[in-house]
């Protein structure tokens, strides 16, 4: 392989950043190119098939299924409104006559005469996109949606949980490694994205909610607490779909790890200022993690937007976080590549390189086993 | 084709393009080179070719040979220039993901299932007339999952077609899309009760792309898998792959159809079976999912008649870095921990097992850490060959009689074509096994998880190069099986496990046996297999020997409660395994007497200790 490592999250305080809002399927574009939009404005529309009720219309009536077009009162494509004769018997006897109603709104779809079902497409459901981001619109997918261009800190996440959410960053720690206490979580966080840079524990989740929170971040959490805060074992790392009432963060993995410095001075530097964050973790292939991004629109001119995943490899002196067990979280350097294989303790074979941490120790560990840092 | 000398062969994997160079040494063909890249299906480059270039370069670079002439693929060779073909599978973009449905569950529903499983396909759903769920959260299911394809099974011939047919409308109403080019309609197969055929046609011949083939289940007690499985792979390439990025192209270049990389495995493993004249059992464990394979003779009706019957599942929530928290909630912690010889606080080990699963890529530093992913490993083995074991059942894959009464007891668990006793040879594939420090831990890790009883085989896919013997198998047999026994398998030795419930207390033995190496000086080597116990023999990779097996009373190594059994078994890397732990295996609940057995059975195939020499 090129490069044996594992590409960094990036961590920087001023990019540009492009963010494609599509739509689930096509629909109506709301916004222009060149067009300012803010981060809650509806950019792109559409109308979902409504959902579909099958009614059994041949049971109901007691007839055989290859007479029930004889029997519907309503043909395919027709408006219905729920309670609506849609068939009806017809006895020798009018007293012994049987209706079947419309238990929705909506069209009549099909009326098989195999199976005797009627089947009432209901109302479509509305699906709109927000901009996500203050910024400007640079492209329009026709039909599909926008790229919204935005400049300002970019922080990227390891894990996270709960979708999209908006709120300036308050931040309640002043040093990387601080756990947050549910003490520390009062009525001046509603509405804000509270940042502590140790352990984020699910009873400070649970009061950051109950303030009405709009996000919390912090360096590590432990399984344990995502459980109890999802309700059940998350088995595979997709997420940013969970109603959790608000979105959670963790910038480092799981456990009491601190926050890096890096990513610290860069939010506190931003602290009060409004973000716009996604818990959205996707590890399998189409990598997605968690984001804090702090638009400044006001500030200097544009550098293109690196791409992360393709950087040009590992270097002497390349800042990296350990991401494995036995200096799991620790920050440090690229000291020195090791071009053989090396023995580790588990026995394996592999390729090395050595660290050297912020308190000048230095250390060999995997190549697989560290991150860069990226700008 | 006239020559095939030198052949080109690649995966296109999730995350990996893996080449080998295949070439012809006198009258047998050996793997000389490989090489791989990232695979670029994916943003930025969108484009599989690019990934398969830069592999190819790299067996360029290693190989001496030119392969291409810019992004050409020389054909044929001549002297150390071109190949004579080149082949390839794929899974990149999540392999082929389908969806199926039959009238009842147990019956057409478990055949659609095995139908797509064996032609390579991830099972997302299992829909059915009676599975319970309401019309609505059916419609919704389909609406949601926006499968690659569907198969839609469903009555037997000349039966009644409402059932089928209302499936078809559920179909119908949830208008899918599929994954892959919005502006396509979703390719549904249809293989169930012939006279349905104008029926769904009329439902769904304007909605999807609909096929019509023959039914996999005509008759109750008969299953017809291979036309459906054929429809199958040609919809995978038509539709599947050439909306892929790049595939077009790819295809343009492969001398033989593209094939989905479990499929190939499939076809190899079925190729081995059959040429053997073995029973095998495979398994790829990766970082995602766990593909089972089994390929076993069953005796027909009559009693005579044998017949090799082969069956894949996979287990798309079972694997190593993504999947391994599912692991953990699947297997549960006591089954985990009862593997690890420390002393491991739970909440750590969650924390710990949830970190490989966010940064997936990361290897074991610490002896321990390699402890806890073998511990997993062998869970997420087990749960595999549980669930291999509930669809490996009841039916014979192709046009083959059972009784009335039989197909009505398809799917009971005791109708699982899986006999460990009869199971000749196992191999394991995927990183966790292919990759251990010791090849003995891989042994131990086969062992534990899937309990082979009597005698049985050992080996490991070094490379993961089974998919390209498989789609190889299909252009020449013979390469395929020449670079397969010769690079492509690592013998780890043979395991000799006896089953039974003799009444024997700890350390007293199940069985004795006698062992004559060939060649070697000295005559038989004799002993006792002391129960609960686990001993390693030495026999070296190549030598073979002759094994005298005789079991107490009660116990059975294949011949039969009490029976001597004389048989010839095979060496490897590892060596002879006797394993005397009995079936299930019998591991103590008591925390002290478990890390005792724990760590005896680890010393004795010196796995993770460092008195003994690297395995």
């Amino acid at each position: 392989m090129a490069h044996a490592y594992t590409p960094g999250l990036r961590v920087t305080p001023y990019t540009v950043l492009r963010r494609s809002r599509r739509l689930p399927m096509k629909g109506l574009v709301l916004a222009r190119v060149g067009e300012t939009v803010h981060r809650e404005q509806v950019v792109a529309r559409t109308e979902l098939p409504g959902n579909v009720r099958t009614m059994n219309v041949v049971n109901r009536l007691g007839i055989a299924a290859d007479e029930l077009h004889t029997f519907m009162l309503k043909k395919e494509g027709d408006s219905v409104q729920k309670g609506e004769a849609i068939a009806a018997s017809r006895p020798l006897i009018k007293w012994f006559k049987t209706t079947v109603e419309a238990e929705v709104d909506g069209v009549v779809e099909s009326i098989s005469a195999v199976t005797g079902q009627v089947l009432l497409r209901e109302p479509p459901l509305p699906v709109e996109v927000l901009a996500y981001v203050d910024g400007s619109i640079v492209e329009v997918l026709a039909d599909e949606g926008v790229v919204v261009e935005t400049r300002g800190a970019f922080v990227q996440g390891i894990f996270g949980v709960g979708g999209e959410a908006y709120g300036p960053l308050h931040v309640l720690s002043d040093a990387p490694g601080q756990d947050l206490t549910v003490e520390m979580i009062d009525a001046g966080c509603a509405g804000r994205t509270i940042v502590g840079t140790g352990l984020v524990t699910h009873a400070v989740i649970d009061k950051a909610r109950q303030v009405g929170a709009a996000g919390i971040i912090g360096g590590g959490m432990h399984d344990s607490d995502l459980r109890i805060l999802l309700g059940y074992d998350l088995g595979v790392a997709i997420t940013g779909a969970e109603d959790i009432g608000l979105t959670v963060i963790v910038t480092e993995g799981f456990g009491r790890i601190a926050m890096a410095r890096r990513t610290f001075d860069i939010l506190r530097a931003c602290h009060g200022r409004q973000a716009s964050l996604s818990g959205a973790t996707q590890i399998r292939a189409g990598v997605m993690r968690p984001e804090i991004i702090v638009p400044d629109l006001g500030g200097a001119p544009p550098i293109a937007e690196k791409d992360a995943t393709h950087g040009e490899g590992m270097r002497e002196g390349d800042p990296l976080r350990v991401i494995r067990a036995p200096y799991f979280g620790h920050i440090g350097k690229v000291g020195r590549l090791i071009a053989e294989l090396q023995k580790v303790e588990s026995g394996a074979s592999v390729r090395v390189l050595e660290v050297e941490f912020e308190d000048s120790s230095r250390a060999v560990v995997p190549r697989a086993n560290v991150e860069l840092i990226e700008e | 084709m006239s020559k095939l000398d030198v052949v080109i062969a690649t995966d296109c994997g999730s995350t990996t393009t893996k080449a080998i160079l295949i070439e012809r040494q006198g009258d047998i063909y050996r793997q000389t080179c490989r090489g791989e890249a990232p695979t670029t299906v994916e943003a930025p480059f969108e484009d599989v070719t690019r990934g398969v270039l830069n592999a190819i370069q790299e067996i360029e670079e290693l190989s001496g040979r030119q392969i291409l002439d810019g992004e050409r693929i020389i054909t044929p060779a001549e002297g150390n220039r071109g190949v004579d073909i080149y082949i390839s599978t794929s899974s990149a973009g999540g392999g082929l993901q389908m969806m199926v449905a039959g009238v009842v569950g147990s019956m057409t529903g478990e055949s659609a299932q095995r139908c797509a499983l064996g032609a390579g396909a991830i099972v997302m759903d299992v829909l059915a007339a009676n599975d319970g769920r309401l019309p609505h959260e059916k419609i919704e299911r389909i609406r949601h999952l926006r499968p690659d394809m569907v198969l839609l099974s469903g009555g037997t011939d000349g039966g009644t077609i409402s059932h089928v047919v209302e499936l078809a409308e559920y179909i119908a109403a949830a208008d899918p899309r599929p994954r892959f080019g919005t502006g396509f309609e979703l390719p549904v197969i249809f293989a169930g009760n012939r006279d349905a055929q104008s029926e769904v046609e009329r439902v769904l011949g304007s909605k999807t792309a609909l096929h019509l083939t023959e039914n996999i289940r005509p008759v109750l007690e008969r299953e017809n898998l291979g036309p459906a499985r054929h429809v199958i792979h040609d919809l995978f390439l038509e539709h599947v792959m050439a909306q892929a990025p790049g595939y077009r192209e790819l295809m343009a270049w492969t001398g033989a159809p593209i094939m989905p990389t479990p499929a190939a495995v499939g076809q190899i493993m079925q190729t081995i079976a059959r040429r053997q004249g073995i029973n095998v059992l495979g398994v790829d464990i990766g970082g995602a999912t766990t593909d089972v394979f089994s390929v076993f003779t069953v005796i027909g009706d009559d009693g005579v008649s044998a017949e090799p019957v082969f069956n894949r599942t996979v287990s798309a929530n079972l694997g190593m870095s993504y999947s391994i928290s599912n692991v953990l909630a699947e297997a549960t912690m006591p089954n985990v921990v009862r593997w690890l010889p420390v002393d491991i606080d739970e909440a750590d080990l969650r924390d710990r097992i949830k970190n490989k699963m966010i940064r997936p890529t990361t290897i074991p530093h610490m002896l321990e850490e390699l402890q806890i992913e073998h511990a997993v490993a062998r869970e997420a083995l087990r749960l595999a060959l549980v669930q291999h074991r509930e669809l490996a059942v009841g039916l014979k894959g192709v046009q083959t009689e059972r009784t009335l009464s039989d197909a009505f007891e398809q799917s009971g668990s005791g109708d699982s074509l899986i006999d460990m006793m009869s199971l000749d040879l196992l191999v394991g594939s995927g990183g966790v096994l292919s990759h251990a420090p010791r090849r003995s831990q891989t042994a131990a890790m086969l062992i534990d998880a899937f309990q082979p009883e009597g005698v049985t085989q050992l080996a490991v896919d070094s490379i993961f190069m089974m998919p390209h013997l498989g789609v190889l198998a299909s252009v020449d047999e013979k390469a395929a099986t020449d670079v397969f026994e010769r690079d492509c398998i690592v013998y780890l030795g043979t395991c000799v496990a006896p089953v039974g419930d003799g009444k024997v207390k700890a350390g007293e033995p199940c069985a004795t046996y006698e062992l004559t190496i060939d060649g070697a000086a000295g005559g038989a080597t004799r002993g006792a297999l002391g129960y609960g116990a686990l001993d390693l023999i030495p026999l070296a990779e190549g030598v073979e020997a002759d094994l005298i097996l005789r079991p107490n009373r009660g116990w059975n190594v294949g011949a039969g409660a009490g029976q001597e059994l004389r048989t010839r078994v095979r060496g490897g890397v590892v060596g002879l395994v006797l394993d005397g732990r009995g079936r299930p295996l019998d591991i103590p609940e008591d925390l002290e007497a478990r890390r005792r057995s724990l760590t005896a059975w680890n010393q004795a195939l010196e796995l993770y200790d460092d008195s003994g020499e690297e395995a």
